[in-house]
């Protein structure tokens, strides 16, 4: 074998593997599942924000609520408000879904997924991107990401909005299934939005002191608690909201009518 | 019992090189990096191999094993087939000075930019107080082996080249966490890991926390924290007003 001096051109080259990854175990099948989930999510959300059953009464549809429209039911309106007046036509869920949406497009964890399954960028540890250039979070639109802290704000406001809901049908309709799925749901979307990693640094991650902050601290530790599982709260909290909104406007069209709906 | 595994091994020198095939004995409770000791003693004798501790502590047998970066001492053979062929190469980001031997000084130059610990002033040696809860954090990252496995998969320099100059690294990035989150360190080094050390290239994409050895949050712990830390610094004018109108500290 040829040997090489440490100045040589060759010396400093990366072995030339020709191949994108030598992995052998199944390492597409993540990115995969990932794609299908938030694909399915997409088109279910593009779906419901043009379908107009909505409310199934004490049952309002999570992509509906809070419902600020003039074209709201009496009862649907958040707290009987309708703030947009009559010249807003539109479906009433397009007020508001940026906000969630916003949230969970701007979430570390989302980021991480859609990166992988839909960028490429990369799809799998140790396997080599696609694209010729990377320049990662450092220049729009990507560094828009930086604005996450306050889609978590507003994220805050509709996770407390859907929590009331579940509890106005508690207080209403306690037997129905439709209460808990509602319950259920709100309790998921509450564990996601809290476990938040821009929660975990509002709470004391900024701070560098610790000991001198006992309550603040004490809230980071229970946010971190959540923070650990944030992946699945936010695939639990994702197919839970779905669900819940489909529930509702199945028993709003009349599909689901049994007697516990 | 023992039987015999197919290995393919990358050798040659610098960006030139070939996998080779070799029919290797392999024993119950071994690791990779003993099947390429027994490949040295018996069949490859100029086979070269960095390794220290053969523990999981010295980060030196770093290698990528059937195209997943890992320790060749913590890679047992158990996990595994026995027809399987298992492909070793070096890792992929460095430049390789021999068979599965890299030189990673690229790391030690990151290292070598970031400023040291800077306390205050007016505190000396000897002075620091600190209670557990606000050094426990940063302790997690004084885990680290320093194995480059995490430099190595993170594919902002892994599949880009060009952007080395730029980005110092999940580890380098994890050090300047550790010491933005001391409660003794008064250096400003949120403005440095965004703009010098290339905080925004990472794309989060947890690579390596998935290869860490130590099972550091690297990602949670330190990378998204950092991130936060910076957003405070640059992009949320709120913090940047409460910080003017209540001469706020951390």
């Amino acid at each position: 074998m040829t040997q090489t001096t440490a100045e040589s051109a060759t010396r400093k080259q990366r072995a030339q593997i020709r191949v994108r990854t030598l992995r052998t175990d199944r390492w597409w099948l993540a990115p995969a599942f990932t794609f299908a989930g938030l694909l399915l999510f997409l088109i279910y959300g593009f779906w419901a924000i043009f379908d107009k059953t909505y409310f199934a009464d004490p049952y309002i549809a999570p992509f509906t609520s809070p419902c600020l429209a003039t074209s709201c039911p009496e009862g649907a309106r958040f707290l009987g408000l309708a703030p947009f007046g009559d010249w807003y036509t539109l479906p009433p869920g397009i007020l508001i879904l940026g906000l969630p949406g916003g949230f969970r497009l701007t979430c570390y964890y989302y980021r991480k997924a859609y990166y992988r399954s839909f960028w490429l960028s990369p799809p799998a540890c140790a396997v080599a991107e696609p694209h010729g250039r990377y320049t990662g979070e450092t220049r729009l639109p990507l560094i828009l990401q930086n604005i996450h802290r306050y889609f978590f704000y507003f994220a805050v406001i509709v996770g407390l909005i859907l929590t009331y809901d579940a509890v106005l049908a508690l207080v209403h309709k306690p037997a129905g299934l439709g209460t808990w799925i509602l319950v259920v749901n709100a309790a998921l979307i509450l564990c996601y939005t809290f476990g938040c990693h821009s929660c975990r640094h509002i709470t004391a991650g900024r701070l560098n002191h610790f000991s001198k902050h006992p309550l603040r601290y004490r809230w980071w530790t229970l946010v971190s608690r959540l923070n650990a599982r944030h992946q699945q709260f936010a695939w639990a909290s994702l197919f839970s909201v779905m669900i819940a909104d489909l529930y509702v406007r199945l028993v709003a069209k009349g599909v689901i009518n049994f007697p516990f709906a | 019992m023992g039987y015999k595994a197919k290995f393919r091994v990358w050798r040659g020198e610098g960006g030139e090189g070939r996998l080779e095939d070799f029919t290797v004995e392999v024993n119950e409770g071994e690791v990779v990096l003993d099947v390429i000791h027994r490949l040295q003693a018996t069949q490859a004798p100029d086979l070269a191999v960095r390794w220290n501790c053969k523990a999981g502590k010295c980060g030196s047998c770093s290698m990528e094993i059937n195209g997943k970066p890992r320790l060749g001492c913590m890679t047992r053979m158990s996990t595994f087939d026995e027809d399987e062929t298992i492909t070793v190469t070096p890792l992929r980001t460095f430049p390789v000075i021999k068979d599965l031997v890299t030189d990673v000084s690229f790391n030690y130059r990151k290292a070598r930019e970031i400023p040291s610990f800077t306390p205050p002033a007016d505190v000396k040696p000897g002075e620091y107080r600190m209670q557990q809860v606000d050094v426990e954090r940063s302790q997690e990252f004084r885990k680290c082996i320093e194995c480059f496995l995490c430099q190595n998969v993170c594919h902002v320099i892994r599949d880009h080249e060009e952007n080395k100059p730029n980005f110092a690294g999940p580890r380098y990035l994890m050090r300047i966490a550790e010491l933005d989150m001391h409660p003794y360190d008064v250096a400003d080094r949120k403005e440095l890991a965004q703009e010098v050390h290339g905080l925004g290239y990472c794309n989060i994409t947890k690579c390596c926390t998935e290869v860490c050895p130590e099972h550091i949050k690297i990602t949670d712990n330190a990378l998204i924290p950092m991130k936060e830390r910076v957003v405070d610094k640059k992009y949320d004018p709120l913090v940047w007003l409460g910080s003017k109108i209540f001469k706020r500290q951390r």
